[in-house]
C-alpha cells in the first residue's frame, strides 16, 4: 500500500536502542550530556513519534493493522519481521512513549544510589525498545524476543539501583518471568508445528494475523488447551495473576522509583496485551474453556490483593499489592471474552499505568524526603507538603475507581461485562464473579483511603515535624507528574478517546461466535464449545 | 478521519422516543450549563483562588448565583413548556409531515441507541388533526394511546463499545427543574453563610472549591439522562462529601468520620453498580433512564429481574439516603463544618437516593409491585427508618446529631412515600424538608458559632435571650419539621400519610394500595418528631445559659472567642436563616389540596403536582392520587401535637420547676424514669449505643477485615505461595546443576554464549556487577524449555 509510513514503527522501536548506544559512547565525565541526550531521544520520540502516530493513524480503520512492515527475518523457521499496530496497540504504545521521558525527567535530580546516570538512562532506553517492540510485533518470535529484551534492563535496574534486598528481588523477578516465557515459547513453537488449515496443509507460520484468521481450526481440543495453557503461564505471570504474583511485591518494593513506575505502567501490560493480542484471538475455543478459570483467578486476585494491601505496613508494598487487585479487574474483563470486557481491559491497562505510575512516583518522593515508607511513621503529608498530599489524594481517588477519572472506565465496564459473558461461558459463574468484583471495589476504597488517612491526614509525627528535608514537590516532579494527572482527568471525562480507538480492533480480534447475538448464532455455524447446539447434530 | 474525530463531543439531536423531545425551550435543551458553571468555578478556585481578594469565595458565590438564576429561568421555562407542549408538538408534527410530503421521502429510519426504530408518525397517525386530538387527550397525563413528549432531552456520545454508542445527556422534566432550584438555592445560601461561618479557616479556599465541585456534581446528578452518568455524579457527590466531612483532617475523629461515610456508601454502591448493570442488560444494553423506565412499565422486562434490580438499588438508597441499617455514617458526618451538613447532609446529597428512586420509578413501581399492595421492602425500610431514627434523636446531646437523626427520619418518610406509590408526596416532602432542615442546621450552626460548641446540655440553654433572630427562625423551622399547620412540613407530611391509602378509617379514598402499617408508622413518627424537637428547643433556647467558661476549643467553629456572653450572629448568617424560615412557612402552599381555601380556583391547587409530576405515561407509571381528608389531617396533627405536649410537660413544666427549686439550670430530671425503671433503662442504653450497629460495623466487620483476615491472607502469601516459589527456585537450581553436569553440557554452553552476547550489549560496566550466575540460571531454563518443547511437539 502506498504511503503506508511503514518505517515509523521500526524507527520508534529502535531509536531508543540507538540512543542507548550513543549514551554509552558519551564519556562518563559530564552527566548532564547523558541526561540531556536521554531526554532528547525519549522526548523527541514522544512528541514527533507519538504526534506522527496520532495524526497519521486512521481511526476509522482502527480495526486494521496500520503502518505495517513485513519482511523476511529468520527464514529457516519462516519467522518474519512484521510490525503493525491497530487500535488495541496504539494506546499502549502512546502510554510507553509518554512514561519513558517522564521517568527521565523525574530522575533528573535524584538518581538512586549508586548513581551512574549513564548506565541507568541507557537501560531505560533499552527498556523502551523492548516495550514498544512488544506492542508492535506481529510475529510470535519477534514478540517473544522483545518480550524477553525487556527482562534484562529491568533486572539490572532492580539488582543495581534497588533497595536492600535487591539481589533476591531481581533474581526472583527474572527467573519467575523467564519460567513463564519458557512455557510461552513452547506454546508458540507448538502453534508453528501444529497449525494447519481445514484442507490439512500446515501453515508453518508465526504471523499473528495469519494465525488469528486461522483461529485454531483443526487443532485438537487437548492441543489447544495445552498451548493456551503455555501462553497463560507466560502472560499470566507477567500480569501478574494470582497465584503467580509473588514476584511483584518484592520487585516493586526493591526497585528504584523509576523502575517501579515503568514496571507498573508498562511491563505488567505486556502480559495482558499478550492475552488480547495472541492467546484469545488465535485460540478462541481454548479461551472459552480457560476463561472461567482465568476469571476465577482474576476475582481471587481482586479480593486477595486488596486484603494483602490492608495487611501492609510499607506504602510501596501496599501499592504493589494494589496492582494485583487492579490487574484482577483487567483480567476479569479479558476473561469475559466480550468486546465490553476487553475494551474495559485496554482502558484499565492505560488507566492503571497512569494511576499506579503516579502512586509510585509519589511514594518515591516521600521516601526521598522521609527516608522511610513505613506507614505508621508517616502522617501529616498534607501539612508538610500540601501539594504532594493533594496529588496523593487525587491518585488514590483515581485508583479506587472514581467516576470522572480514568480508573472508573477500566473497572466498571469490566464488572458490567461479567454480567453477560461471551457465548459459551456460564452466566451463573460470571455473575458470581461480578458480585465478588463489586465487593472488591469496597475493599479498594478501604485500603486506599486508609493509606491516605495514615499518610496525608493528621499531624506529622514528632520525628519528622521539624525535618528541613521535607519540602513540597519540586519542579522536576511537577513536570513529570502533570501530564499523567491531566491524562487521568481527560480520559475520565472523555472516555471515547480510548474506547473508540480500541473498540473496532477488539471486536475484530474476537471470534464472531463469541460475541454474536443469540439470533445470529445459528447462521455462523459455530463449534459446540460456544454453547450452540449444532444444527441437526 | 483522524484524531479530531475522537474529540467529537458535540450535541446530537435525533427524533425522540415517546415521553421526551429534543425540542423545547433553549434553556432546557442546554441544561448542561448548570453543572458546567460551578465545575469551572471549582477549577478557577482551585488554581487561582488563593490569589483572589476574597480567597475564591467570590467566584463560588457568583457562579452559584448564576446557576440559581438559570434554575429559576428553567423552572418558568418548564412551566410554560409543560402547559403548552401539546400544541408545540403537534405543530412540529405537521411541519414534519409537510416536509415529508414535499420531499416525497419515505419514512425516516431513526437510530436511537444503536437500534433502528421506525417512528410511524405518517402511517399510523396520518392526519395532523388526529394528532392534535390525541395530544389534547393526553392532558391528564395517563392516556395510553399516544404519549406526548414532555421531558426535554439533549445528548452526546460518551463512549462506544462493541460498536454501540452510549450517551451522556440531560433529561429535564418537572422533577429535574424542581431539584435544580432546591440545590442551587440552598447552595447559594450556604455559600453566603460560610463566608462568615468559616472565615479565617486555614483551608478557606479549598472549602469553597469543594462547595463548587459538590454543587456541580449534584446538578449533574439531577439532570442525568443515563444511569452511568448518574453513577458518575453519585460517586462525585460522595467524594465531595468525603472531602468536606474530613475538612478538618488534622484530627483523627474527623477523618474517621469521612472514611466511614465514604466506605459505608461504597457498600451501598455495590447495590448501585449491580442494579444498574442488571437494568443495562435487561433493557437491551442501554443506560438510557427513559428507555429503562418505559420498558419496565411495558412489561418488556421480567418481573423478577426488576425485583432483583430494585432490591440492589435499594442498597444504594440505604447508604446514600441514610436508611436503616446503613444510616450510621450520617450522624458521624456531622464532623464536617455545619454549612456543609446543611447543604450536603440534609438538603441535597442525602436525598440523592430518594431522587434515584423517583427517577427510575417505573422500575421500582413494577419491580416491588407497589400498586394494590399493603407492604413492600421500600415502604417497610422507610417506615422502620423514620421510627427508629426518631427514637435515636431523643438521646443525643449534640444538637447537630439530633438534627442528623431527624434527617434520617425524614428521609425515611420520603422513601416510605415512594414505597407506597405517593411519588409526588415524596418529592414534595423532599422540597419542603430541604428548606426547613437547612434552616435548622444553619440555625444550630449560628448558635454554635456563638457558644463554640454543639453540646446542648453543657454549653447552651437560654439562648433565646442572646440570639433572638436565630431563635425565631429555628422555632419556625421546627414547627415546619414537626408538621404543624400551616407550616410547610404539614402539607407534605399530610400528603405522604394520605398517599399510604391505608386510612379507610378516616373516610379517605384513593392511593395505590392500603399501606395501613405505613400510615401508623408515619403518624407515630410525627409525634416522635414533635417530642425530640421540643427537647431541642428547651435545651438550647430555654432555661439558663449553662456555658461555664471552659478552655475547650475543640469545636472548630470557635474563632472569635473574645466574647464571654453569646451574641447574635451577623447578617451573612441571619439573612439565610430568615429566608429559609420564610420558605419553611410558605413552601407548603405550592401544593394546596383541591378544595382547601382555594375553592374552585384550579390554578392554585396542587401546583407542585401539576408541574412536577411527569405527564408522560411512557416512562412514568400511572400512580393514583389519594384525596385528602380533614379527619386524617386533624388526627395526625393531634398526635404530633401530643408528642410536643408530652415533651413540653416534661421539660418546660417538670424540669423547669425542678430547676427553679434547685436554683440551677437542669437538662433533665435528676431521677428520671430511665434511671429507675429497668426496661426503660435498657431501652435508653440501646438507644445510646445506637442499636449497637456501630460496634458491629467498626469493631467487628471493619476491624476484622483489616486485622485478622488481611493478616491471615498475607501470611498465606508469604508462607505458602512465596515459600513454594522459593523452594521451586532452589530445587530448580539444584536440578539444573545436575542436568548441566551430567547431560546437557553442549546445549547449555551454546545458550550461555547467547546470553552473554545479549548482556554485553548492556555494557561492560554492568557486567562487572554480576556474578555471572544469573545468566547460567537463565540458560538452564532456556535449555530445559527447548528440550521440553521438542518433547511436547513430537508427542502431541
Amino acid at each position: 500500500m502506498e504511503n503506508n509510513n511503514e518505517w515509523i514503527l521500526s524507527v520508534l522501536t529502535f531509536a531508543p536502542l540507538v540512543g542507548a548506544l550513543i549514551i554509552m559512547a558519551i564519556p562518563k565525565g559530564d552527566e548532564v550530556f547523558h541526561k540531556g541526550f536521554a531526554l532528547l531521544v525519549s522526548g523527541a520520540l514522544l512528541i514527533f513519534g507519538g504526534g506522527f502516530l496520532l495524526t497519521e493513524f486512521d481511526f476509522d480503520r482502527a480495526d486494521e493493522m496500520q503502518f505495517t512492515y513485513d519482511t523476511s527475518w529468520i527464514s529457516v523457521i519462516n519467522s518474519r519481521y512484521i510490525v503493525g499496530i491497530d487500535g488495541m496497540a496504539l494506546p499502549l504504545i502512546l502510554l510507553t512513549l509518554l512514561v519513558v521521558p517522564l521517568c527521565v525527567i523525574y530522575s533528573w535530580d535524584h538518581f538512586p544510589e549508586p548513581h551512574n546516570p549513564k548506565a541507568f538512562l541507557a537501560l531505560i532506553l533499552i527498556l523502551e525498545t523492548g516495550m514498544i517492540g512488544t506492542f508492535v510485533a506481529e510475529d510470535l518470535i519477534l514478540f517473544f524476543v522483545f518480550f524477553e529484551v525487556v527482562l534484562l534492563p529491568m533486572f539490572f535496574m532492580i539488582a543495581v539501583w534497588g533497595g536492600e534486598d535487591r539481589r533476591y528481588a531481581s533474581l526472583k523477578f527474572f527467573l519467575y518471568t523467564l519460567f513463564g516465557s519458557a512455557l510461552m515459547i513452547l506454546a508458540f513453537l507448538s502453534l508453528f508445528f501444529l497449525a494447519e488449515d481445514t484442507a490439512g496443509n500446515a501453515l508453518r507460520t508465526f504471523d499473528i494475523q495469519a494465525l488469528t484468521e486461522w483461529r485454531g481450526a483443526n487443532l485438537s481440543r487437548s492441543a489447544g488447551l495445552l498451548i493456551f495453557g503455555g501462553m497463560f503461564m507466560g502472560f499470566g505471570i507477567k500480569v501478574p495473576m494470582f497465584p503467580f504474583h509473588t514476584w511483584l511485591p518484592d520487585a516493586h518494593t526493591q526497585a528504584p522509583t523509576v523502575g517501579s513506575v515503568i514496571l507498573a505502567a508498562v511491563l505488567l501490560k505486556l502480559g495482558t496485551y499478550g492475552f488480547i493480542r495472541i492467546a484469545i484471538p488465535i485460540l478462541p475455543e481454548a479461551a472459552v474453556e480457560w476463561a472461567p478459570w482465568i476469571g476465577l483467578l482474576a476475582v481471587i486476585g481482586i479480593i486477595y490483593g486488596a486484603l494483602g494491601c490492608l495487611a501492609q505496613t510499607d506504602m510501596k508494598r501496599l501499592i504493589a499489592f494494589s496492582s494485583v487487585s487492579h490487574m484482577g479487574f483487567v483480567m476479569l474483563g479479558i476473561a469475559t471474552l466480550t468486546t465490553f470486557g476487553i475494551n474495559a481491559a485496554v482502558f484499565g491497562m492505560v488507566a492503571h499505568g497512569l494511576i499506579t505510575g503516579i502512586l509510585f512516583f509519589v511514594a518515591g518522593s516521600i521516601k526521598e524526603r522521609y527516608h522511610t515508607l513505613e506507614i505508621k511513621r508517616l502522617g501529616g503529608l498534607l501539612l508538610q507538603a500540601p501539594r504532594m498530599g493533594w496529588i496523593l489524594g487525587f491518585a488514590t481517588m483515581a485508583s479506587l475507581g472514581l467516576p470522572g477519572l480514568a480508573g472508573f472506565w477500566g473497572e466498571f465496564p469490566a464488572i458490567l461485562a461479567a454480567y453477560q459473558p461471551a457465548n459459551g461461558l456460564s452466566e451463573a459463574v460470571f455473575r458470581t464473579y461480578m458480585v465478588v468484583a463489586a465487593v472488591g471495589t469496597v475493599l479498594a476504597a478501604g485500603y486506599l483511603l486508609w493509606l491516605l488517612q495514615r499518610t496525608a491526614f493528621g499531624e506529622p509525627s514528632e520525628e519528622f515535624a521539624k525535618d528541613p528535608n521535607i519540602h513540597d514537590a519540586t519542579k522536576f516532579e511537577y513536570v513529570a507528574w502533570a501530564p499523567m494527572l491531566v491524562l487521568i482527568v481527560v480520559l475520565g471525562v472523555l472516555p471515547n478517546l480510548l474506547f473508540k480507538t480500541s473498540d473496532p480492533a477488539v471486536e475484530k480480534s474476537l471470534h464472531p461466535c463469541l460475541i454474536a447475538e443469540e439470533a445470529d448464532l445459528a447462521a455462523l455455524d459455530c463449534p459446540a464449545v460456544f454453547g450452540v447446539e449444532v444444527a441437526g447434530g | 478521519m483522524s484524531l479530531s474525530s475522537l474529540l467529537l463531543f458535540a450535541a446530537e439531536t435525533g427524533p425522540a422516543l415517546p415521553g421526551y423531545t429534543f425540542g423545547g425551550p433553549w434553556i432546557l435543551r442546554n441544561a448542561w450549563l448548570l453543572p458546567f458553571i460551578p465545575a469551572m468555578s471549582f477549577l478557577v478556585i482551585l488554581f487561582f483562588g488563593k490569589r483572589l481578594p476574597y480567597k475564591g469565595a467570590e467566584i463560588g458565590i457568583a457562579s452559584v448565583a448564576a446557576v440559581l438564576a438559570l434554575a429559576i429561568i428553567s423552572n418558568f421555562a418548564w412551566f410554560d413548556h409543560r402547559d403548552h407542549y401539546e400544541a408545540a408538538e403537534a405543530e412540529d408534527a405537521i411541519g414534519a409531515l409537510l416536509n415529508e410530503a414535499e420531499s416525497g421521502a419515505a419514512l425516516q429510519v431513526l437510530v436511537v441507541d444503536g437500534t433502528a426504530e421506525e417512528i410511524r408518525l405518517a402511517t399510523e397517525e396520518p392526519a395532523a388533526g388526529e394528532l392534535f386530538a390525541a395530544a389534547e387527550g393526553g392532558d391528564d397525563g395517563h392516556s395510553s394511546e399516544i404519549h406526548p413528549s414532555t421531558a426535554v432531552r439533549a445528548e452526546a456520545t460518551w463512549f462506544q463499545s462493541g460498536g454501540k454508542e452510549f450517551k451522556v445527556g440531560t433529561l429535564i422534566d418537572g422533577q429535574a427543574v424542581m431539584m435544580l432550584f432546591v440545590v442551587s438555592f440552598i447552595s447559594l445560601l450556604v455559600h453566603v453563610y460560610s463566608t462568615d461561618y468559616v472565615a479565617g479557616d486555614r483551608r478557606y479556599t479549598h472549602y469553597y472549591a469543594f462547595l463548587s465541585l459538590f454543587t456541580a456534581s449534584m446538578l449533574l446528578l439531577v439532570i442525568s439522562a443515563s444511569t452511568i452518568q448518574f453513577i458518575t455524579a453519585w460517586e462525585l457527590v460522595g467524594v465531595c462529601s468525603f472531602a468536606l466531612i474530613g475538612h478538618w483532617w488534622e484530627e483523627k475523629p474527623n477523618s474517621d468520620a469521612a472514611l466511614k461515610a465514604f466506605l459505608t456508601n461504597r457498600v451501598g454502591d455495590i447495590g448501585l453498580l449491580v442494579g444498574m448493570i442488571i437494568l443495562f442488560f435487561a433493557a437491551g444494553q442501554t443506560f438510557d433512564i427513559v428507555k429503562i423506565n418505559t420498558m419496565a412499565l411495558n412489561g418488556e422486562i421480567g418481573h423478577n429481574t426488576l425485583l432483583v434490580a430494585s432490591l440492589c438499588l435499594m442498597g444504594a438508597v440505604m447508604s446514600k439516603s441514610g436508611q436503616f441499617v446503613l444510616h450510621t455514617w450520617l450522624p458521624d458526618a456531622m464532623a464536617g463544618p455545619t454549612p456543609v451538613s446543611a447543604l450536603i447532609h440534609a438538603a441535597t446529597m442525602v436525598v440523592a437516593g430518594v431522587y434515584m428512586i423517583a427517577r427510575l420509578y417505573g422500575v421500582f413501581y413494577e419491580g416491588l409491585s407497589i400498586k394494590d399492595s399493603s407492604v413492600n421492602p421500600l415502604a417497610l425500610v422507610g417506615m422502620i427508618t423514620l421510627v427508629f431514627a426518631g427514637l435515636l434523636a431523643f438521646v443525643q446531646d449534640d444538637i447537630k446529631k439530633v438534627l442528623a437523626y431527624s434527617t434520617v427520619s425524614q428521609l425515611g418518610y420520603m422513601v416510605m412515600a415512594l414505597g407506597v406509590g405517593a411519588w409526588t408526596a415524596a418529592l414534595f416532602h423532599l422540597f419542603t424538608h430541604a428548606f426547613f432542615k437547612a434552616g435548622l442546621f444553619l440555625g444550630a450552626g449560628s448558635v454554635a458559632h456563638s457558644v463554640h460548641s454543639f453540646d446542648m446540655k453543657k454549653d447552651m440553654g437560654g439562648m433565646r435571650k442572646f440570639m433572638p433572630t436565630t431563635y425565631k427562625t429555628f422555632v419556625i423551622c421546627t414547627l415546619a419539621l414537626v408538621g404543624i399547620f400551616p407550616f410547610a412540613g404539614f402539607w407534605s407530611k399530610d400528603e405522604i400519610l394520605v398517599g399510604t391509602g391505608g386510612w379507610g378509617l378516616f373516610g379517605g379514598t384513593g392511593g395505590n394500595g392500603s399501606y395501613t402499617l405505613m400510615l401508623i408508622g408515619g403518624i407515630l413518627g410525627a409525634s416522635l418528631t414533635g417530642a425530640y424537637m421540643t427537647r431541642v428547643i428547651y435545651l438550647t433556647f430555654f432555661g439558663e445559659f449553662r456555658h461555664v467558661a471552659h478552655d475547650d476549643h475543640g469545636a472548630h467553629d470557635s474563632h472569635d472567642a473574645h466574647d464571654h456572653l453569646p451574641h447574635e450572629s451577623g447578617p451573612r448568617i441571619t439573612i439565610p436563616l430568615i429566608l429559609l424560615s420564610g420558605f419553611a412557612l410558605l413552601a407548603g402552599l405550592v401544593n394546596l389540596p383541591p378544595g382547601f381555601i382555594t375553592g374552585n380556583l384550579e390554578s392554585w391547587q396542587e401546583r407542585f403536582l401539576h408541574f412536577y409530576e411527569p405527564v408522560s405515561a411512557a416512562y412514568f407509571p400511572s400512580v393514583a392520587h389519594g384525596t385528602p381528608s380533614y379527619s386524617l389531617a386533624v388526627f395526625s396533627s393531634a398526635i404530633g401535637i401530643a408528642g410536643v405536649a408530652m415533651a413540653y410537660f416534661y421539660y418546660f413544666v417538670l424540669v423547669d420547676r425542678k430547676a427553679k427549686q434547685l436554683g440551677e439550670s437542669l437538662t433533665e430530671l435528676p431521677n428520671g424514669p430511665t434511671t429507675k425503671v429497668g426496661f426503660l433503662r435498657a431501652g435508653h442504653t440501646l438507644l445510646v449505643e445506637k442499636y449497637y450497629l456501630d460496634h458491629l460495623y467498626t469493631d467487628f466487620i471493619a476491624a476484622g477485615t483489616k486485622g485478622p483476615i488481611a493478616r491471615a491472607v498475607y501470611w498465606v502469601n508469604q508462607n505458602v505461595l512465596d515459600a513454594t516459589i522459593d523452594a521451586v527456585g532452589r530445587t530448580s537450581v539444584k536440578t539444573g546443576t545436575a542436568v548441566y553436569t551430567h547431560f546437557d553440557q553442549k546445549v547449555v554452553d551454546g545458550a550461555v554464549n547467547v546470553t552473554g552476547l545479549v548482556s554485553s550489549e548492556t555494557g561492560g560496566e554492568l557486567r562487572k556487577l554480576q556474578t555471572g550466575k544469573i545468566q547460567q540460571y537463565a540458560a538452564y531454563l532456556f535449555a530445559g524449555a527447548t528440550v521440553l518443547a521438542g518433547v511436547l511437539i513430537f508427542v502431541i
